[in-house]
C-alpha cells in the first residue's frame, strides 16, 4: 500500500474515532482512504486545516483518539490552534499528520515542517517507509496519551506516494473512554491557567527527551565503523541504498533528539555525516549539542528533494562518477495544462482580453500564469488573491480603477477567501473578485466541500450558494456567468470592472472531469481546413486538443485565396466540445457538429 | 528468484495510465514473492504534465527512487517521454516504448517542434530497444484505454513471472465487460516483443 494508505491503516489500527482534513497534495489520500475503507472512523473534509485540527482537538478533549492530516502549508493555517494545543495537551491521543513536498511537485513553497515540532515543543515522528508510517501512527497515539501532548507525524511526497509492502494488524481498543469531561484549568487558556500549562510543557519536554533515548524507532546499525550516517525518513532509505555497509543512526523521532544516543554514535564511528532533505534541522541541533559531524549541508543541497544519486554525489565528492549520458539535446518541456473543456479557460481568455492585473490563488487556474494564457500574476496562499487584490486597489486608487481582479476557486474561497471578501465589502474595495465555481476541489483530484452538496462519504448535505453568501457579506449585486459563453462572461466582468463598488462575479462551470455534473459531453469540433487562415486565435486558448500545424505548397492558401503558414487542428479524441474555440474564430473555420452550437455543456 | 534489484522507470503523459500500469506491476511482483517499492508524483501531473513512476523489485528494496544510470527497463508510454528519461538507463538497459506521440503545449502553439525521428535516435544509441504499437493496437481493438495493457503485455515477456499471474492481476483492476478486450490487448502486446 502507499504511505498515505498506511497512515490511514495506522489510524484504524490505533482505534481512531475522528479524522478530519482539508485536501492537499501529497496528503489527500489519507482521508480518502479512511472514508472509503474504515467506516468505524468518523471522517470529514473540513473547510480548512485550522478547522480540521480544531475538530480533532474537540474529539480528543472528549476522550477519543483523533487525527488531522494536511499538507505542509496546511500546518501554517492550523498553526494558531496548534501552538496552544501544545499547552493544553490531550485526553484521547491526537496525531497531526503533515505531508511535506520537497521539490514542490504541487505546492507554493517547500518549507520544512520539522521546525514546527521544535517551535511547538511537541514530539515528531518521521517514518521512512509505509510499514513505519503505519507503525508510527500507532506509536504516536500511545506517546500522545502517555505524555499528554499532540504528536506530529511527518511524511514527504516519497513516503505518501510511494508504495511498498505493509503488514497489517488488528485494531486495538484505546485505553481512554469518550465522555464529557470538564477539565477547565487544562483546556481554558486564560493567562492565569496558561502560565501553569507553559511550565507543564517545559517539564513534558524534558521527559520526552529522556523518552527519545529509549524510543524503539531510534536505532543504531553498526557496520563499518569508519563512516557513520545520521539520517531519518526517506533520506535514510536513499543513503542505505547507496551505502549499505556504512554504520547508521536511524532516527524515527526527529524531535526531541536523543542526545546520549547521538553521543554514543559519535564514539562508535570515526566520521559522522548527517544526511537529510531540505533544512539542516538535525545537523544544526546536533552541532548545538557540541558534536562535530564531518558533513551535512556542505555536501547535500538544501533546495529540492534528495535522491540516491545526490546522496552518493555528496558523500563521494570528487570521486563521484556521473553516468555517461546517451542524449543531451534540449527537449520541449511539458508543463501541466488546463484540461480540454476546462471552465477556467473562458474566464482566462476574457481576463487576458481585458488586460487586467489578476491576483491568483491556489488551484488549477494558477496554471493560467503559463503561456499562452499569461493571465494570472500572483499566487501566494489560500485566499490571498482577494486580500491582495483589495490592498493593491487601495494602494493604486484611480490608477488601478477597473484593472484589479482577484481570481479564486470555490474550494479555495471557502478555505480562506470568505474573510477577505468580507473585507472587500466592509472596506469598500474597487477590486473585482471572481469565484471560479467548478463545484469541486479540482487540483487534488475532486474532493467535496461545503458548496458541492455532498460529504466525504457522498451523503447529501447543505450546499452553500455563493451569491447568497456574497450578499450576506455585503456585496450588493453578485453576478453569475457561464464561463463557456464568452460574450456573456466578457460583458459581465467588464461591467463589474467599471463599477467601483465591491464586485463579485461567480463563474458557474463544473470541472470538466466531474462526470456527475454533466448530462453529456458534446461532439468534438472540427476545423474546416479550407477556411482556417492560421491566425492562432484558437491555438492561443491553450487547449490541449488544439494544435497548430505548418502547411506548405497547395495547402498554404485558403479556398478563397488567402495566404497562410499553418492551420489549426482539433484532436477529436481530446475535444469534449466546449465550443470556446468556435466562439473565438472570426473566419467560421471551426465548425460545431451539434445541431445547434452550445456554449458549454448541459449540466445537472 | 533474482537476488539483485530490478529497476523500471515508467514514463508518460498525465492520463495515459502510467500509474495504473505501475500499480499492476507492483502487484504482479508482490504476488511472485518479491519486495517491491514504487514511487510517483500525483497532483499537478493529472493535467497533461509529465508522469513518471519508479518501480523496483528484488529481495530487499530500500529507496523508492532509482539512481540515474541504473534503470534496467525504461518503459515509456510516449515517444518524447521516452527520450526525456533515456539518461536514467544503464549502459545495457532496455527501452520498451509505445509508438505514440502527444504534443506538449509549446508544440501545439507552434513555438517548438516535436523532435523528429525519436525511434531512430534511440535505436542508434540503445541496442535493446522495443517499439510497441500500443496505442495503435488498442485503437484497432476498439478502446484506446487498453493501450497500457498492450504495453504491459509487451514488457511481461522480459520476466519469469507467468502470463496468467499478469492477466489475473490486470483483469482484477478492470470491470468484467472489458475483460475480453483486455485479454486480447495483453496477448497482442506479448507478440510485440517476441
Amino acid at each position: 500500500m502507499s504511505g498515505n494508505e498506511a497512515i490511514a491503516r495506522g489510524a484504524f489500527e490505533a482505534g481512531v474515532k475522528v479524522a478530519a482534513a482539508y485536501p492537499g497534495t501529497p496528503s489527500t489520500e489519507i482521508l480518502e482512504t479512511i472514508a472509503r475503507e474504515y467506516k468505524e472512523i468518523y471522517a470529514e473534509w473540513s473547510p480548512n486545516e485550522k478547522v480540521a485540527l480544531e475538530v480533532a482537538l474537540g474529539a480528543s478533549m472528549a476522550g477519543a483518539r483523533a487525527m488531522a492530516s494536511m499538507k505542509h502549508v496546511g500546518v501554517n493555517v492550523a498553526a494558531d490552534p496548534f501552538m496552544t494545543l501544545s499547552y493544553v495537551g490531550v485526553t484521547g491521543g491526537l496525531v497531526l499528520v503533515t505531508c511535506d513536498d520537497p521539490e514542490l511537485y504541487s505546492s507554493q513553497n517547500e518549507q520544512d515542517n520539522r521546525h514546527y515540532a521544535r517551535f511547538a515543543k511537541v514530539p515528531m515522528l518521521e517514518p521512512s517507509d509505509g510499514q513505519e508510517a503505519k507503525d508510527f501512527m500507532k506509536l504516536g497515539f500511545e506517546i500522545s496519551e502517555k505524555f499528554d501532548t499532540p504528536v506530529m507525524l511527518r511524511g514527504v511526497t516519497r513516503i505518501s506516494h510511494a508504495k511498498g509492502i505493509v503488514e497489517l494488524e488488528e485494531p486495538v481498543v484505546p485505553p481512554v473512554s469518550t465522555e464529557i469531561r470538564k477539565q477547565t484549568e487544562k483546556f481554558t487558556m486564560l493567562p492565569s491557567f496558561a502560565r501553569i500549562r507553559h511550565r507543564v510543557v517545559e517539564d513534558r519536554f524534558l521527559r520526552l527527551k529522556e523518552f527519545a533515548e529509549q524510543f524503539q524507532g531510534n536505532r543504531m546499525e553498526i557496520n563499518d565503523p569508519a563512516i557513520g550516517i545520521i539520517s531519518a525518513g526517506i533520506s535514510y532509505q536513499y543513503a542505505k541504498e547507496v551505502f549499505p555497509n556504512y554504520s547508521y543512526l536511524k532516527l524515527g523521532m526527529v524531535w526531541p533528539l536523543p542526545e546520549n544516543l547521538i553521543g554514543e554514535f559519535f564514539k562508535k564511528v570515526k566520521k559522522v555525516y548527517v544526511v537529510e532533505e531540505l533544512d539542516p534541522f538535525l545537523e544544526e541541533n546536533i552541532r548545538a549539542m557540541g558534536f562535530k559531524p564531518k558533513g551535512g549541508k556542505n555536501l547535500f543541497p538544501i533546495c529540492g528533494e534528495l535522491n540516491p544519486s545526490l546522496v552518493e554525489k555528496g558523500m563521494l565528492g570528487r570521486k563521484f562518477k556521473a553516468p555517461k549520458p546517451f542524449f543531451e539535446e534540449p527537449l520541449p518541456p511539458r508543463p501541466p495544462n488546463l484540461c480540454p473543456g476546462c471552465p477556467h479557460r473562458g474566464v482566462m481568455h476574457v481576463l487576458r482580453k481585458l488586460k487586467v492585473y489578476a491576483a491568483g490563488d491556489i488551484g488549477c487556474y494558477t496554471l493560467g500564469a503559463y503561456p499562452p494564457l499569461n493571465v494570472i500574476n500572483t499566487c501566494i496562499c489560500m485566499g490571498a488573491s482577494i486580500g491582495s487584490a483589495h490592498g493593491m486597489a487601495k494602494a493604486l486608487g484611480e490608477k488601478g480603477s477597473g484593472k484589479i481582479v482577484g481570481v479564486i476557486g470555490d474550494s479555495t474561497f471557502l478555505h480562506g477567501g470568505v474573510h477577505p471578501l468580507m473585507n472587500v465589502a466592509y472596506n469598500k474595495s474597487s477590486a473585482t473578485i471572481i469565484i471560479l465555481d467548478n463545484r469541486t476541489t479540482g487540483m487534488t483530484g475532486q474532493q467535496e466541500h461545503p458548496a458541492t452538496g455532498y460529504t466525504i462519504r457522498g451523503e447529501k448535505t447543505h450546499r452553500i450558494d455563493f451569491a447568497e453568501l456574497g450578499r450576506v457579506l455585503g456585496i450588493e449585486n453578485p453576478r453569475k456567468v457561464n464561463p463557456w459563453n464568452l460574450e456573456e462572461t466578457e460583458s459581465v466582468i467588464k461591467e463589474e470592472l467599471e463599477n467601483d463598488q465591491p464586485s463579485l462575479v461567480i463563474s458557474e462551470g463544473p470541472c470538466v472531469l466531474l462526470r456527475r455534473a454533466f448530462k453529456k459531453y458534446n461532439k468534438p469540433l472540427r476545423v474546416d481546413s479550407t477556411k482556417c487562415i492560421g491566425c492562432k486565435t484558437c491555438v492561443n486558448l491553450g487547449c490541449p486538443a488544439i494544435s497548430y500545424q505548418i502547411v506548405e505548397g497547395e495547402m498554404a492558401m485558403t479556398a478563397d485565396g488567402k495566404k497562410r503558414k499553418g492551420i489549426s487542428f482539433i484532436d477529436p479524441s481530446l475535444c469534449p466540445g466546449c465550443h470556446l474555440c468556435y466562439q473565438v474564430c472570426k473566419f467560421e473555420a471551426i465548425q460545431s457538429q451539434e445541431e445547434k452550437p452550445i456554449f458549454g455543456f448541459e449540466t445537472m | 528468484m533474482e537476488q539483485i534489484t530490478t529497476n523500471i522507470l515508467v514514463s508518460g503523459v498525465g492520463g495515459q495510465g502510467v500509474i495504473l500500469a505501475s500499480d499492476i506491476m507492483s502487484e504482479v511482483f508482490m504476488e511472485a514473492g518479491y519486495d517491491v517499492k514504487k514511487s510517483e508524483v500525483h497532483g499537478m501531473a493529472m493535467r497533461g504534465g509529465i508522469v513518471t513512476s519508479h518501480f523496483r523489485f528484488g529481495k530487499k528494496v530500500y529507496s523508492p527512487l532509482i539512481k540515474q544510470g541504473e534503470v534496467d527497463i525504461l518503459f515509456a508510454f510516449e515517444q518524447l517521454e521516452g527520450l526525456r528519461w533515456i539518461n536514467y538507463l544503464r549502459p545495457n538497459g532496455k527501452i520498451v516504448m509505445n509508438d505514440h506521440k502527444v504534443n506538449p503545449p509549446a508544440v501545439n502553439l507552434g513555438d517548438m517542434k516535436y523532435p523528429g525521428a525519436i525511434p531512430e535516435i534511440i535505436r542508434s544509441r540503445i541496442r535493446n530497444f522495443y517499439l510497441v504499437k500500443g496505442t495503435e493496437i488498442a485503437l484497432q481493438l476498439g478502446d484506446v484505454r487498453a493501450a497500457n495493457v498492450v504495453l504491459l503485455g509487451a514488457i511481461s515477456k522480459f520476466f519469469e513471472v507467468k502470463e496468467d499471474v499478469w492477466l489475473k492481476t490486470i483483469l482484477n483492476y478492470l470491470p468484467a465487460k472489458v475483460h475480453e478486450l483486455n485479454r486480447k490487448a495483453f496477448s497482442a502486446g506479448r507478440d510485440q516483443t517476441s
